[in-house]
């Protein structure tokens, strides 16, 4: 199938397979297609075995992070002496990415399972999944999915007769880019205001509620049935690139394309491939100009360093960035660098919880500073003011999110200095009023 | 002289907020839950609704307030009839959102983000990143989620929002 788009013949298409088959939504739907297998065989295994094989797959966070899964589940106690909770994260609201919102949309019971047997897996006695408030259908096919899910017995006191308990609640945000950061998210839960937690501790050792907790993103744990299924081999030989990046990944691809939408495919492919062949290439007479590959919270590329880059989690830092989410902005030769990262500061300026004096200070001012540059009043000493602030906001905080707003900020001026200087130099129309 | 508070927890409300206290560990956690009660049923969030929901819960007004005004979504004041949430970050900003949000503005009779139009009908609001960038503009109206929007649209959307 495929979703808006039908499936590029160069996709591996695993997660995607029934996008925009809404038969594949109803319990019944998901069984015929192949589905709760993975969680009816997850039942008859032990933790340590499920742990072992997600391990062995090479399977790592889809969130950003890329942290290996079945490493992240070992970690959690083996003794179930206090609550063990799983959370899944579907605050999905990194700038660029949409692939979450369509596995929930098309593919609730892909989800569903993936919880249940990761839950099994790390002894959890409930998995909550946090929805973002403003995704109102991924909200509410979740909740009769999950109805459904405990209506037919996969979930509940014996899920599918095993004797093994899973209880899933649905948690629903309100609107806080910050919530997707994992320790903001357990405060969010706890009907907190989300404020990132320092680590240590890790969630594993005290998360949500202060209990042992994992917190995967939908993506990974939409992928874990797949595995269990098929074996970790099948994933492991998913690979076109560094043998540290397996599976297949859903990127979401939006901006200056003639197809956006969102692609799956093997770690390793050319990322070229993926802008010009399936995603399209530019717009008529257009040529693409910058490329943010993982979200906005990495730095920027140059068209050149994308068309050079193989997309997997090596690959894409060989050339200066990071994989990140793999929602991917593809920006065109009529774009103003400037004021889009301009935009993007604004973004987190909006989104900081505030609790550090260098993100709320620092996103802030980034914003002022890029607003008195378009404005045309921009100085020569902005340059060197913006990337101290940057340093500043950089591997100082709580959580990284004035390190995100400093990667735009540092790679454009790095790459796209000329167009900052022309509106110095009163080269280009201000495009903003002064402040 | 504004009317007194109507409780929101009674009867069914009260029963649906007591069912969830099963799902979580503490009464705490129900707070995001309960504040969304809270809005549906009176679209907005008052001060007195905030006490009303520190009582149930147990927690302070000023404990709930300040969760309340961390989260963009709860309205500390009262909107139009129809909530208009546009996206504008940078995926959308590069396709056009700016547009979208002029014509909606123009076409509701806002005269600003934030405000309500003289007939209370709409509000629009400016939003970050919405979550759906391969399908620029999306909006969401009330509840409902439009991909796809762009100006020329923006009428025949409004049309469906008496």
């Amino acid at each position: 199938m495929g979703y808006p788009h039908p499936s590029h013949p160069r996709e591996t298409v695993v997660l995607s397979r029934y996008f925009g088959d809404a038969g594949a939504r109803t319990f019944d739907g998901w069984v015929q297609r192949g589905g709760y297998e993975g969680l009816r065989k997850a039942l008859g295994m032990t933790r340590e075995a499920i742990v072992e094989e997600v391990k062995a797959s090479g399977l790592r966070g889809r969130g950003g992070a890329g942290f290996p899964t079945g490493l992240k589940w070992s970690f959690m106690p083996r003794d179930v002496v206090k609550p063990h909770y799983l959370v899944c994260n579907a605050d999905e609201s990194e700038p660029g990415t949409f692939k979450d919102r369509e596995i929930m949309r098309w593919t609730p019971h892909a989800l569903i399972e993936g919880c249940a047997i990761a839950s099994h897996a790390i002894g959890a006695e409930r998995c909550y999944i946090y929805i973002r408030g403003e995704f109102t259908e991924p909200l509410r096919i979740m909740a009769d999915a999950v109805a459904e899910a405990y209506a037919r017995g996969a979930l509940g006191p014996s899920a599918f007769g095993s004797g093994k308990r899973i209880d899933m609640v649905i948690h629903r945000g309100a609107g806080a880019y910050i919530c997707g950061e994992e320790t903001a998210m357990m405060n969010s839960i706890e009907g907190k205001r989300g404020n990132p937690r320092i680590k240590p501790p890790f969630p594993a050792a005290s998360g949500l509620f202060g209990m042992p907790t994992t917190i995967n993103n939908v993506e990974t744990l939409a992928a874990v049935p797949h595995i269990l299924v098929r074996g970790s081999d099948w994933h492991k030989g998913l690979c076109l690139g560094s043998p540290k990046s397996t599976g297949t990944k859903l990127i979401s691809i939006c901006g200056h394309v003639q197809r956006p939408g969102n692609y799956e495919v093997t770690m390793g492919t050319p990322l070229k491939d993926i802008l010009y062949e399936m995603a399209g290439g530019p717009r008529p007479g257009r040529t693409f100009k910058a490329v943010i590959p993982g979200g906005s919270s990495v730095p920027i590329m140059t068209r050149q360093e994308a068309e050079e880059a193989l997309f997997d989690y090596e690959g894409i830092v060989a050339k200066g960035s990071m994989l990140g989410s793999a929602g991917m902005i593809v920006m065109d030769d009529t774009t103003d660098m400037v004021y889009q990262i301009w935009r993007l500061a604004r973004f987190y300026a909006h989104e900081s919880c505030a609790q550090c004096t260098q993100c709320r200070e620092g996103t802030a001012w980034t914003t002022r500073i890029l607003e008195r540059i378009l404005a045309g009043k921009g100085k020569q000493d902005d340059f060197q003011l913006l990337l101290d602030l940057s340093e500043n906001m950089t591997g100082k905080t709580i959580c990284v999110l004035s390190d995100s707003c400093a990667a735009p900020v540092v790679s454009g001026i790095q790459k796209f200095r000329s167009e900052f200087e022309d509106y110095i130099a009163g080269a280009r129309e201000p495009s903003m009023a002064a402040v | 002289m504004t009317a007194p508070h109507q409780p929101v927890f009674v009867g069914e409300t009260r029963a649906r907020l007591e069912r969830l206290f099963d799902d979580y560990p503490t009464k705490q956690a129900c707070l995001l839950p309960a504040l969304w009660m809270v809005q549906e049923e009176r679209s907005w969030i008052s001060e007195p609704a905030i006490e009303e929901v520190a009582g149930v819960l147990g927690l302070t007004p000023a404990y709930v307030k300040g969760v309340v005004t961390f989260y963009t979504m709860y309205h500390t004041h009262p909107v139009g009839r129809h909530f208009i949430q546009v996206c504008t970050t940078s995926p959308c900003n590069i396709c056009g959102a700016e547009d979208v949000v002029k014509a909606l503005l123009e076409k509701t009779g806002c005269r600003e983000l934030g405000a309500t139009s003289p007939d209370g009908r709409f509000t629009v609001i400016e939003v970050e990143c919405l979550g759906a960038c391969g399908f620029p503009t999306p909006i969401l109206v009330d509840d409902d989620f439009i991909e796809d929007v762009t100006p020329d649209k923006v009428p025949g959307i409004l049309q469906r929002y008496p």
